[in-house]
């Protein structure tokens, strides 16, 4: 069956079609999870999105997404995402930039691209060449820096307060009472890209970054040896749906009562079962135990 | 103009400190277009909207709509918190419809690690999305009809919303952030009497109230007045604006996610979709009255068809164990503190998932590193390409349009500046 994500039906031909329609400015094309993204030339994503438009009845433009990878050469993706009302198909187009080079603006082929541009322009900085309003629009009036990238900290630089002194409100550097914590759950053990100090000379693990512990069963045979290990459901279900079956009524209070008046010699009353484990109390009391530590 | 008789100024003590037009041509009056703030702290303006608007009289020349005044840096949050810490920050997105946003996100997961989701979980929020969609519109319609000055049926369905709230509170603790909806499953099974109580409130006590409220307001004169050909979308500028949700459907596009794309157990669902035929707000406002009995018939079938069985799946890897289960077993406590630690990862790649929440395609491209943490996480949110055509929905239209008008996008500014 699979996951219950919505359900698109890939395109058979695409690849060709895409290939035919878009020649060398289609850099690459990749299907994963069900989805067809292509990455094109930056330069040319104009007349893409228009032959895109009007030749495959992408009619719809949804989304204009950025993403950071600072590693890299070209450190910023756009990510367009295409819908097609007709063919029920969505496309992923992808151009790469930098922080200074510009990427042509698709205005003029979807208008709701406008707000999409300023909010990547807003939150990383990429730059729209033809946009006509290339203003910020999610951060604050005069704002400065770039959010979404990854260097920018997720606190900020600065905070604001209303000043009683000076009847409006200030700018401050962030001060936090507590440092902002951040734990790394790359464990070593499954190996970690980084040496740990003190293992410089065993010369790191060599493997790639692990991905987790890897699930050894399928959900049916979780489930299969859960239901085996199970024990028997009671034969009266405990529910608490009248005030009785809470254990809360006159009944317990009386019983409650009695218990503390007597204090602990009303206890002994239920003999304690003996099982061989208690029977089997430990010979001798344990040795204490000896500090670690020094080399001895 | 020539011949038309002149009126000289019977003295100035008449005009006396107002501006007076000294070209003596009759009846002409030159009136300089003037700029007003509409909002942001507006009861019309459905949040914190800001709006310069350039009018010349009454008329709107030219509407530039300032977002972002609730802008939260969620999805740099989200950068930084485990998939599972992320979901609670959906409920904060929209909250008029807090399922709707967690229902996305989860998807999204859930494509991403390719995880089989038990079919009582997705009958569960098949249900739960669609009464989040009538809690949404009971909303949405009651300020709507308020904007434009009836009072009465806003009180009347407030009341549908609170019973739809108390169900939420009923499944998961809460009214509104319920972060009931998890990558798996939901978080908790709900108790039989909830199910009955909910199909009764769908036989019974929504189509009452609700049809009574809209008695007053459908074919209402004034209401009509306010409506009907105001802020006219054709098909052709629905699609290149992105429009979606009520919206598109209200220009006469048939587009329903739930339809094309279905997801969890719409594909079981039988329902219509409504669509306008001239794209005005009151389509809009017509299109949502009609969902509002369509998601009323797809609870019905969902309480009809829901199958029993597990509520989340069985991968103790994604989803948690019960807390019985972990005063039980070692391996059930172990998963249980690393879920609730490091959390689960999940396998690189990037998906783009929409859903169709109350208000339009609500989407969000989830990039996964491999790591526990979402190394990017966008949102798209329906009210942005919405508002954005503001501009050329309100042009030439007067003033008092504008509730109107916002009111029939169905903006909520959660969702909208994130």
């Amino acid at each position: 069956m699979g996951h219950p994500a919505p359900l698109v039906a890939p395109q058979s031909g695409l690849a060709a079609a895409l290939n035919k329609l878009l020649g060398k400015d289609l850099l690459a094309h990749d299907f994963a999870a069900d989805e067809d993204s292509i990455t094109v030339d930056r330069d040319a994503i104009a007349a893409v999105m228009i032959a895109l438009r009007d030749n495959l009845e992408y009619q719809q433009m949804m989304e204009i997404a950025g993403v950071d990878y600072p590693e890299r050469a070209e450190r910023f993706e756009v990510v367009y995402h295409l819908l097609s009302v007709t063919r029920n198909h969505r496309l992923r187009v992808r151009v790469t930039t930098d922080e200074a080079t510009p990427v042509p603006t698709i205005v003029p082929v979807w208008p709701n691209a406008g707000w999409l541009e300023r909010e990547v322009f807003d939150m990383y900085g990429v730059l729209f060449a033809g946009n006509p309003d290339l203003r910020r629009i999610l951060t604050d009036y005069g704002f400065q820096g770039h959010p979404q990238r990854k260097d920018f900290p997720l606190t900020g630089y600065t905070e604001l307060r209303y000043s009683e002194e000076d009847k409006r409100v200030v700018y401050e550097p962030v001060k936090l009472a507590q440092d902002f914590r951040n734990f790394d759950f790359l464990s070593p053990w499954e190996g970690a890209d980084y040496v740990l100090p003190g293992d410089e000379k065993a010369g790191g693990t060599g493997e790639a970054p692990g991905k987790g512990a890897p699930t050894p069963l399928t959900a049916k045979e979780v489930k299969a040896a859960d239901d085996k290990a199970k024990a028997p459901p009671p034969p009266t279900p405990k529910t608490t749906e009248k005030p009785e079956q809470t254990g809360a009524g006159a009944k317990a209070n009386i019983k409650a009562a009695k218990t503390s008046r007597d204090g602990a010699k009303a206890k002994p009353a239920t003999k304690p079962a003996k099982t061989p484990a208690t029977e089997k109390a430990p010979a001798k009391p344990r040795a204490p135990r000896k500090p670690k530590g020094g080399d001895a | 103009m020539t011949d038309s008789p002149q009126v000289k100024h019977h003295g100035s003590d008449m005009f006396e400190g107002y501006p007076v037009d000294t070209a003596d041509t009759a009846g002409d009056q030159t009136v300089t277009n003037y700029t007003i703030n509409f909002g942001p702290q507006h009861p019309a303006a459905h949040g914190v909207l800001r709006m310069v608007m350039e009018l010349d009289g009454e008329i709107i020349e030219r509407v530039d709509p300032h977002v972002g005044l609730l802008h939260r840096g969620t999805e740099k949050l989200i950068e930084y918190k485990t998939y599972l810490q992320a979901l609670p920050y959906f409920d904060r997105l929209d909250y008029c419809s807090p399922l709707g946003m967690e229902h996305s996100y989860v998807l999204a997961i859930e494509k991403l690690l390719d995880l089989e989701v038990p079919a009582r979980a997705q009958y569960l929020r098949t249900l739960f999305a669609e009464l989040t969609r009538i809690c949404n519109h009971m909303l949405n319609i009651g300020s709507h009809v308020m904007d434009v000055g009836a009072m009465t049926p806003n009180l009347w369905i407030f009341e549908l919303r609170e019973d739809c709230l108390n169900f939420f509170e009923r499944a998961s603790g809460a009214r509104m952030h319920s972060a009931y909806f998890r990558p798996g499953g939901v978080h908790q099974d709900v108790p039989e009497k909830l199910l009955v109580d909910i199909g009764e409130w769908c036989d019974k006590r929504l189509p009452e109230l609700f049809g009574d409220a809209m008695s007053l307001v459908i074919d209402n004169r004034i209401f009509k007045q306010r409506n009907v050909d105001i802020a006219t979308v054709s098909k052709e500028d629905a699609l290149a604006w992105g429009f979606s949700g009520p919206m598109i459907r209200g220009s006469g596009i048939a587009w329903d996610l739930r339809k094309s794309q279905p997801y969890d157990a719409y594909a079981k669902m039988d329902f219509d979709v409504p669509v306008g035929t001239r794209g005005d707000c009151y389509d809009r406002f017509m299109v949502r009255v009609e969902e509002v009995y369509q998601s009323a018939k797809i609870i019905k079938q969902c309480l009809r068809d829901m199958p029993t069985g597990p509520i989340a799946s069985l991968d103790r890897k994604v989803v948690p164990p019960k807390r019985g289960e972990m005063k039980q077993s070692m391996e059930s406590l172990i998963h249980h503190f690393k879920l609730y630690t490091e959390g689960f990862h999940v396998p690189a790649g990037e998906v783009y998932v929409a859903t169709e929440s109350p208000k339009g395609e609500f989407g969000v491209y989830l990039v996964s590193d491999g790591t526990n943490k979402p190394y990017r996480c966008k949102i798209r949110p329906t009210a942005f390409s919405h508002l954005q055509a503001m501009d050329f929905m309100c042009k030439g239209h007067m003033l008092a349009d504008t509730t109107a008008i916002i009111g029939a996008i169905d903006v909520v500014f959660g969702e909208c500046d994130r």
